[in-house]
Formats: structure tokens, sequence, C-alpha cells
């Protein structure tokens, strides 16, 4: 597979048969590894770094979950080709930054990538639309050991796996769920959310990592801690936080419908009317749009298949996505003109609110 | 820009930079080439850094200051400007400094997660492998020929299993 084919392929968060969970848009599984005996890549000389690179991308490649993949070196792709990878979260913008000896391994369906030589030797990555925990953790727990099979990974009984930085000895897991939260961030409650999450021992961020702002209220979750814990602990303590959120965030939807109803019609009414016929968008108000109308969908005032739509969009309104589009390279304004473009087409044929089914209490 | 390590002995710029564990400490000298030749450790076997550590009379908490990780080189003041280490090894050579930082760091201090089994055992076997060619090797020397062919007989079996999982 070429980097080019991969783009033009539906990915699972843009496949508009995959999407259909109110609340959490993705849930992200990550493993960081390393082989023994090796120095980490921010510590490894070019040479040493080469010799780990070629080691993992031929292990990767002989298993059946990366068959007919994508696998490249980083410095094979241009900064665009980089910038989509980022923005459907198949590479960080770590990675993306690398100069070489360093690349990326992504299975067809771009559930399943492995960034090889970013903070650790591996990265190991998978993905999948909706709230799946459970199937997430499976699908990664496999490709890590078929990984083991070939790889001989720097590992201590006491302190599980070595990783570069000690934030993620043991487990070397990050579990997340993408969540979407406009009802907890319209009534100020995040910021308490976020207190109680982190009390639990997890963390909290916008949705393009660290320090980000929350564009599209749109949040990750993922655990802190990852020594100490199994997986499946991890996971279970996870899910349960995740739950709670879910609870929050419809009681906050709730009391906002019977407070101020109106507030929040009106919200989703206007948003539906910029995307019909603006003509300039930035990405960062296409997100909020975008995400009050995933708002609207979950109250019932949009048909529930065009959930899928808005979260195909939300990662083809990023700017790496409508430049890519266009074919030309473009100035921050003519990206503004290209997505407000783009989303009137998308929304012209979109149905339009049904607020007489909410409305009447 | 950090300036260029100085000699232990007699602080002109050194080139010669050596580690050594003494008493379950990594001791780090660092001479220049008159030095290093005066003092003979142009030859790093041949050559006790104790006693040249008594000599440059270091301070032991200097030494430790700059303990340096024998396999990838990582000293503790790159810990402290990276956040990160050097290589898997480091864990053992810092496992003093790290200790206290994991308590407040995670949930617990030890693993309770996923053991990668097959590595493992590779690694398991890989190591009677090793222990079995010096034994192999002491045993032709001193001229004990049947514990030789025992030997043999075992590391063929060590290798057929060390083949099947390589197979696999
Ligand atoms: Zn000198
Ligand atoms: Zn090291």
């Amino acid at each position: 597979m070429t980097i080019a084919s991969l783009i033009a392929t539906p990915s699972e968060l843009t496949d508009t048969a995959s999407s259909k969970c109110a609340i959490v848009l993705m849930t992200r599984i990550r493993l960081a590894r390393n082989l023994a005996g090796n120095p980490f890549p921010g510590w490894a000389r070019e040479g040493q770094r080469g010799v780990v690179f070629e080691t993992c991308r031929e292990a990767l490649a002989a298993t059946p979950q990366m068959k007919r993949g994508l696998n490249v070196a980083i410095d094979e792709l241009s900064d665009l080709e980089k910038q989509i990878l980022v923005e459907r979260h198949l590479i960080s913008r770590e990675l993306s930054g690398a100069k070489s000896a360093a690349g990326v391994v992504i299975s067809r369906d771009q559930t399943l990538s492995v960034m090889i030589n970013e903070e650790d030797h591996l990265r190991i990555q998978v993905l999948r639309a909706g709230f799946q925990l459970k199937k997430t953790w499976n699908a990664i727990n496999d490709l890590d050991s078929a990984l083991e099979n070939v790889l001989d990974y720097a590992f201590s009984p006491s302190l599980g796996y070595l990783t570069a930085c000690p934030t993620n000895l043991g487990t070397g897991m990050r579990a997340s769920a993408m969540m979407h939260l406009p009802a907890l961030v319209i009534s100020n409650q995040m910021e308490k959310v976020v207190r109680a999450v982190n009390q639990l021992g997890m963390v909290v961020r916008g949705l393009f990592g660290e320090g980000s702002d929350a564009s599209g209220s749109i949040f990750q979750i993922s655990n802190q801690t990852t020594l100490g814990e199994s997986e499946e602990e991890i996971i279970k303590r996870l899910g349960s936080v995740l739950n709670s959120i879910i609870e929050h965030e419809q009681n906050a939807r709730a009391k906002l419908m019977e407070s101020d109803a109106a507030k929040i019609y009106d919200k989703i009414g206007r948003a539906y009317g910029i995307l019909q016929h603006s003509h300039l968008l930035s990405s960062g108000e296409a997100m909020n749009l975008l995400s009050l109308l995933r708002l609207g969908i979950d109250l019932g005032l949009f048909p529930d298949e065009s959930r899928s739509v808005i979260d195909r969009l939300f990662i083809e309104a990023q700017p790496g996505h409508i430049q890519h589009a266009s074919q030309h390279d473009l100035e921050t304004n003519q990206r503004d003109i290209l997505r407000a473009e783009r989303l009137r087409a998308e929304f012209a044929a979109f149905a339009k609110p049904d607020f007489s089914r909410n409305s009447q209490n | 820009m950090a300036s260029p390590l100085k000699c232990d002995l007699c602080s002109k710029p050194a080139t010669v930079h050596l580690t050594q564990i003494v008493n379950n400490k990594i001791h780090k000298v660092d001479l220049c080439e008159a030095c290093a030749q005066a003092k003979g450790v142009t030859d790093p076997s041949g050559f006790s850094l104790s006693d040249l550590l008594l000599k440059a009379s270091l301070n032991p908490e200097a030494a430790s200051e700059t303990m340096r990780c024998e396999h990838c080189g990582f000293t503790q003041n790159d810990f402290k400007k990276h956040g990160r280490f050097g290589c898997p090894h480091c864990y053992e050579t810092f496992s003093a400094m790290l200790e206290p930082m994991l308590d407040n760091m995670h949930k617990g201090t030890v693993h309770t997660g996923k053991v990668p089994q097959k590595a493992l055992e590779r690694k398991n076997l890989h190591d009677r492998l090793t222990q079995l060619e010096v034994s192999l090797d002491d045993a032709i020397k001193s001229e004990r020929y049947e514990d030789a062919a025992r030997y043999r007989d075992e590391i063929n079996q060590v290798k057929q299993a060390f083949g099947a999982k390589l197979a696999r």
C-alpha cells in the first residue's frame, strides 16, 4: 500500500459505517516497547537507530495484521502527508518531526499503526471508532504478542517493559477515549470534571494532545500511571471513569434542555446556518460548529445516520485534509475559503433540524 | 554549550573517559592524553581505577553526581536534562535514584501486567547456551572428556529447542 492509496482509502474514523456512538468518538490504546540491549531512540546514534528501524520494519511486515499495509520511513513522506497522518491520529507530531531512521507501519484499514523510533523503539497503537476498550485491547495484545515472537523486548520482571521515560514503565500502556462533552462545557462543569478525573488517576486533554484548547468540546481521557496495575485493571478502571463521565454529560444535557432549551436550539440552529452558508471558516470554528451539530443529532434534531458524516468531517475539515483535497499550496485564508466551500457542499444535502420532535415540553 | 571536561588530575582538557564499578558504585574518570599515558590507562583492563580515584582524591559525591551507564554512557545529569533514559540498562544503573521517583509517579512500584513469555524463554535458552559453552571449554582445557561430551550433547539439545523457538 502506498501513502497516496492510504490517504484515498476511508479510515476507521472516516468510514461512514463505523461511528454510531454518542459521546465516545473513539477508543485508542498504545503500547510502548523497546528492544533489549539497544539505546533508546533519543540517545542512540544514527547507525544504531538505523539497525533498530530495519529490524522492527521487517518484524512488522511479517505479521498478518500488517499484510499489504503501509510501511514507510518518515523521510519518504512529504510534510502534507505527515500532517494528514497526524490528523488521522496515525502518527504523532513528534514522529512527524523526526529526521531519519524513523517511520511508521499502518494496517490497510488504518486501525493499527506502529511508530518506529519515536520516543521508544516501538509505539504500537490500535484505534477504533466508538467506545470499545475490550476489543481494542484484544487487538493490540494480539499484535504485541505476534511481535514478541520475533523481537527481544527490553523487560524487567520487577519493572515491566522498559521505556525511555519512566512515566511509561510497567505496562507501557496508555488507553484513552476521545469524548464529546458539549453540555459539560456549556454548563461550565469541565474544570470540576477534570479535577475529579485527575484524582482517579486519569488525565484529560484537549482534542489534539497536550496543551491544545478544547476545540469542538472534544477531550481525550487516558490513564496516567502504567506501573503497579495490570493492563486489564487499568482498562477496567478507565472504563468505569468513562462511564461516569458519560453519565455526567447526559445529566448536563438533560438539565440544559430543561432549563434553557431555547439557548441550545439557538446554538444548534445557528451552527447549521453557518455551515450551510458561510464563505470563510477556520478549522477551530468548523470544529465547534460540527460539535454543535453532533449534539443536535444526539438530541434527536437530526437523523442518527448523519452522526457518521460529522465524525468524518471532524477529520476532513482539518488543515492537511483541506489542503490535500485542493491539490494546490494554500495560504491559511484560501484554506478557510475552501473549507467553507467544502462544508457548504456537505450541508446542502444535510437534513434540516426538526425542532418539533423535542420542543413539546 | 557545556564546557569540555577537564582532566581530573591536572585540569587540562580531557580526551580519555573511563568508567569502572568500585564497591558497587560507578566511577567515572576523565583524563588528558598525557596523564592517561603516565598512569598506563590506555589499556582499560590493565589498571585499577580505584587507585587512580584515590590519587585524584575525587570525593564520592562528585563521583555519584557523574554516575554513568556502562552500556550507553548516559549520566544522571543527562537524565536531569532530558527526563528520559539512555538505554534499558540505565534502569539498573540508576535504580537508587529511580526508586523514590517511581513511588510518586505510579500506582505501585512492581509490574503486575503482561509478561513477554516467548522473549523470556528465548533469553533463558540463550543464557543456558552461553553457560554450557563456557563449561565445555573448561572441560576440554582440563581434559575432562566425558564431561565435555555430556556438555556437547546438552548444547545440541538446547540449540534444537532454540531453533524450534525461532522457527515459529
Ligand atoms: Zn592531565
Ligand atoms: Zn544506559
